[in-house]
């Protein structure tokens, strides 16, 4: 594996604009990480904080009422941005493949799961109808469906939520991509199976040397897939940086106190805690940290300017004003105190 | 920190409050001037007409329109087959038109309405009876249920309202009772039960003044489709009777000379009606779309 | 899905009823059935045989039996006019209102569901705009108008086609637009709401995903699940179009159902009405029934469901 990141996103914002040009909604933001080849990302946030929305545009398929204002996307070395969308077409799918939340949804009811799973490869291989079937048969097998021979010609609702999971999981590996986009896939699936589907994306990834970014709101799962973590917050990335280091010494008190809002066993207090507030509407955003309404550590400077993205060693970044000496973070939890709300092991 | 809980919004049935409505965008200014301007003449007909559009002089019958050869401009508009003057019988036809189309509406929309409400609201048998007997009359197209009622009723601009208010008030009552259904669920329909309201208290004060609306923008749409159902009645012959001048009456007469090529008789009429039907349709639609967005599959 | 089906059919059944008692209530009730039923210029002896035979001096529901009683045999009286069973002149003009409902429809299909999809794939732009003005003329025009104007002008001024009566396609070419046109306006929309719906879900964003060019994501998976509400409407339509097609039978002399209804209401041939409404109502009740037994058969998931 080179040293050249597989993914890079520099300042990338995306951004809603209302027909009359009056609303623009802010919701990628001077979006900075990047990804190496095999690793996995985690992305972490509320609903609203711009984690589906970077992912589309990732993929460049944003809806029509957004827009790409700024920043570069480069994967292998080729700026997404500069394709045209004949040639972004050949890249969905085949080097970057993305996987959606709700697996019944996600596949078309009239259409064989066989079509379905072929059809990438019909597009990006050439592969005839027989060909596309047969492969799709293997691909099926490699996402542990059993008797994939009678399912390949069986339809979507005839599934388990489970097995439509994997069978979208079978549609993203199909080409062979480098990358593969997880958007929430386990929200919508039984605490139990989730645990097995994890494992099986840890599978395919190592067989395949898949990159994988991995989208939820959920830390237990990026506690136990994901390398490396950005947390985002109102379309900016608060703080990124290795799993281990930001699950024991968070710097932002965004990602502190999602961590902190974990309920575990060992937990003494009795209320839950929550954080104060709402998020703030991605159409007005205020001048200064989009957090700092909510921050218990908020001081002057926060309000009155936005913070950059400020380096606190070993890889991290933190975009808050605490990260400069004057604040610095102490560490909160461990990683082996977060809690296995993940059914099983996984290694 | 601390855990915050939002306050329960205690709050109890308002219709929307009244907007200055011609400034808001996309207000469709000609349908409405069209149809203010079709009011206005359906109002001063009298004053307006140059003739009285029942009397005519088999002398002149048939005459073309002014700018046509053989036309004068002492018909504007040209005379029919018995020599009345065509200008005078379309600006008595809107008095017909409006009167038999609003009133309709308005009968059709209080039946529908005050059914919609009772069926929705109560619920069980009547519920499921009002419901039978919708479906079942929706199951007949409009207009040949009317042609059947007036069949045995006989035509006449009394009948002809009742007709279309019996045909059309179905429409009305399946949408209001959806409407109703769901306001049922709300919190302060839901306060009112709890603090002892009668249940035609309730109808009245919470749940008609919230269905309104609904029942506005569904009148407006329904105007345009009375109007060509009552036309094509007329059309048929058993629509408002002759030789009170309606549109559809008026085409209908105008076919026998269609056929020479006496297309005043036909085109101008249908001109009317067309003009009447789409502001209807287009005001119906705009304010649809305006006052809640939830009908937009209506 | 058995359950279903027999709670379908019971429910058509009641809707039949409730049609039959309502015609049967407004003419007994509201009109004066005796005249109505009876010949014009009929003698006094007539008006009491008709009378009795009618079982007016019976209890209501007594009538009302006697009346289903004849329904079921398909006795739904003698046209004045013709002097022939109103049953026998329905199905001698069925087959001419098949053929125009037919051919309207195919018009209104073929209009319709092209100019619904390129409004919804160009959703706001200028084929959107087209097809709206479409279909609010469509849905603002009254057919009979419509009708007139092509003759006036196919007719008339360019004498290419006839104004009147059935016999070759030159014949059924304005009937069947100006019956079409409204449908098409319908079907138009429909398909155009449709579409954007489906365009709007999951499994489409999943295609373009999959890196699909355009033409696949449209034309195979759009395109079919958008066209299901659109033909079953179709299906239904066709009845319906046989029923309101009076008004453009009548402007065209087309020898139909309709025009067999216009001929009742000028003759004051009240049988002929009757029959016609009867025959309609529970027409449109059963290709209702049909529709929906036809789509528990096909759409895989309702069979699941009951």
């Amino acid at each position: 594996m080179s040293s050249e990141p597989l993914l890079s996103l520099q300042n990338l914002s995306a951004h809603y604009v209302s027909q009359q040009g009056t609303r623009v909604v802010r919701a990628v933001d001077e979006v900075t990480l990047s990804l190496r080849a095999g690793e996995t990302l985690g992305i972490v946030g509320e609903s609203g904080s711009g984690k589906s929305t970077l992912a589309l545009t990732i993929m460049r398929l944003l809806p029509t009422a957004a827009r790409i204002v700024s920043g570069r996307m480069m994967f292998e070395g080729e700026n997404l941005l500069d394709k045209s969308d004949a040639e972004m077409r050949e890249v969905r799918g085949k080097r970057i493949a993305m996987i959606l939340q709700d697996p019944m949804a996600s596949l078309n009811p009239l259409f064989s799961i066989g079509n379905q799973v072929g059809e990438p490869l019909r597009v990006h291989d050439g592969a005839s109808r027989a060909s596309a079937w047969e492969r799709a048969v293997g691909l099926l097998k490699s996402v542990r469906i059993a008797s994939p021979e009678t399912r390949v010609a069986q339809f979507p609702h005839e599934m388990s939520g489970g097995m439509r999971q994997r069978i979208v999981g079978a549609i993203g590996i199909s080409c062979g991509p480098r990358l593969l986009i997880a958007d929430e896939p386990t929200t919508s699936l039984d605490l139990t199976i989730q645990a097995q589907y994890l494992n099986l994306l840890r599978e395919l990834q190592r067989a395949h040397g898949l990159a994988l970014i991995f989208i939820t709101h959920n830390l237990g799962i990026v506690a136990k897939m994901c390398d490396r973590l950005a947390v985002m917050y109102a379309g900016r990335i608060v703080e990124q940086g290795p799993v281990s280091r930001l699950f024991s010494a968070p710097a932002h008190p965004y990602t502190k106190a999602l961590l902190g809002s974990i309920p575990s066993m060992a937990d003494s207090r009795e209320r839950l805690t929550a954080i104060d507030g709402q998020p703030p509407d991605l159409a007005s955003l205020p001048a200064g940290c989009a957090f700092a309404p909510r921050c218990p550590e908020a001081f002057a400077r926060c309000h009155a300017e936005a913070p950059p993205e400020i380096p606190v060693g070993d890889g991290c970044t933190a975009r808050c004003w605490l990260a400069t000496p004057h604040g610095r973070a102490k560490p909160t939890m461990t990683r082996s105190d977060m809690g296995s709300d993940v059914g099983s092991d996984v290694a | 920190m601390t855990v915050t809980t939002p306050p329960i919004a205690a709050t109890s049935a308002a219709a929307a409050a009244p907007v200055a409505f011609w400034r808001l965008k996309g207000f469709p200014l000609i349908p409405v001037l069209i149809l203010l301007f079709i009011a206005l003449v359906a109002i001063f007909a009298d004053a307006l007409a140059p003739y009285d559009p029942q009397i005519g002089s088999l002398a002149r019958r048939f005459r073309p329109p002014a700018w046509q050869e053989g036309g004068s401009m002492a018909h504007l508009l040209g005379t029919d087959h018995v020599g009345r003057d065509v200008l005078s019988r379309l600006i008595f036809g809107a008095r017909v038109s409006m009167v038999v189309g609003i009133t309709a509406v308005l009968v059709a929309g209080g039946i529908g309405t005050v059914l919609g409400i009772v069926s929705g609201y109560l619920g069980g048998w009547v519920d499921q009876v009002v419901m039978r007997v919708t479906d079942t009359w929706l199951a007949l197209p409009a207009l040949t249920f009317a042609i059947f009622l007036a069949a045995i009723v006989g035509p006449s601009e009394l009948n002809i309202i009742v007709i279309l208010g019996l045909v059309y008030w179905t429409r009305y009552a399946r949408v209001i009772r959806g409407e109703v259904l769901s306001l049922k669920q709300r919190e302060f329909v839901r306060l009112a039960v709890v603090a002892g309201c009668s249940k035609s208290l309730i109808m009245r004060r919470h749940i008609l003044p919230n269905v309104i609306n609904s029942a506005v923008v569904l009148a407006t749409l329904m105007l345009g489709v009375v109007i060509v159902t009552e036309a094509s009645l007329s059309f048929l012959g058993v629509g408002v009777p002759p030789p009170k001048p309606a549109w559809g009456l008026m085409m209908a007469d105008g076919k026998k000379g269609l056929m020479v090529g006496y297309w005043w008789l036909t085109v101008f009429p249908g001109l009317c009606i067309m003009l009447m039907v789409l502001s209807a349709n287009l005001l119906g639609d705009w304010l649809r779309v305006k006052l809640d967005p939830q009908l937009r599959q209506l | 899905m058995r359950q279903y089906i027999l709670r379908r059919v019971g429910y058509s059944l009641l809707s039949l009823f409730l049609l039959s008692l309502t015609i049967f209530l407004f003419v007994r009730v509201t009109g004066d059935p005796v005249s109505l039923l009876v010949e014009p210029g009929a003698s006094p002896e007539d008006i009491e045989n008709m009378h009795r035979q009618l079982g007016l001096d019976r209890p209501l529901w007594e009538q009302y039996g006697q009346f289903m009683a004849s329904l079921a045999t398909g006795d739904l009286g003698q046209s004045f006019y013709y002097r022939t069973p109103v049953m026998d002149l329905y199905f001698q003009r069925l087959p001419h209102s098949l053929l125009l409902a037919a051919v309207a429809m195919a018009l209104s299909l073929l209009i319709g569901i092209p100019s619904g999809i390129l409004a919804a794939v160009r959703v706001d732009g200028f084929w959107d705009s087209a097809g709206k003005i479409f279909a609010l003329l469509g849905l603002s025009l009254p057919s009979f108008w419509v009708g007139l104007v092509l003759i006036l002008f196919f007719s008339v001024y360019l004498g290419w086609l006839p104004s009147s009566g059935s016999g070759g396609v030159s014949h059924l070419l304005m009937p069947a637009f100006t019956l079409g046109w409204y449908f098409a306006a319908a079907h138009m929309r429909l398909t155009r709401s449709s579409m954007l719906e489906v365009l709007g879900s999951e499994y489409i964003k999943l295609a373009r995903l999959k890196g699909l060019p355009e033409a696949w994501v449209i034309g195979k998976h759009a395109f079919k699940n958008a066209l299901i509400p659109v033909i079953t409407l179709a299906g239904i339509n066709l009845v319906v179009m046989i029923n309101v097609a009076v008004v453009v039978e009548t402007v065209f002399a087309w020898p139909g159902i309709g025009r067999l209804l216009f001929e009742g209401i000028s003759f004051r041939d009240f049988p002929v009405v009757q029959g016609v409404v009867v025959i309609g109502g529970a027409m449109i009740i059963l290709v209702n029934l049909l529709v929906d037994i036809l789509y528990a058969l096909i759409d895989p998931r309702i069979r699941l469901e009951s």
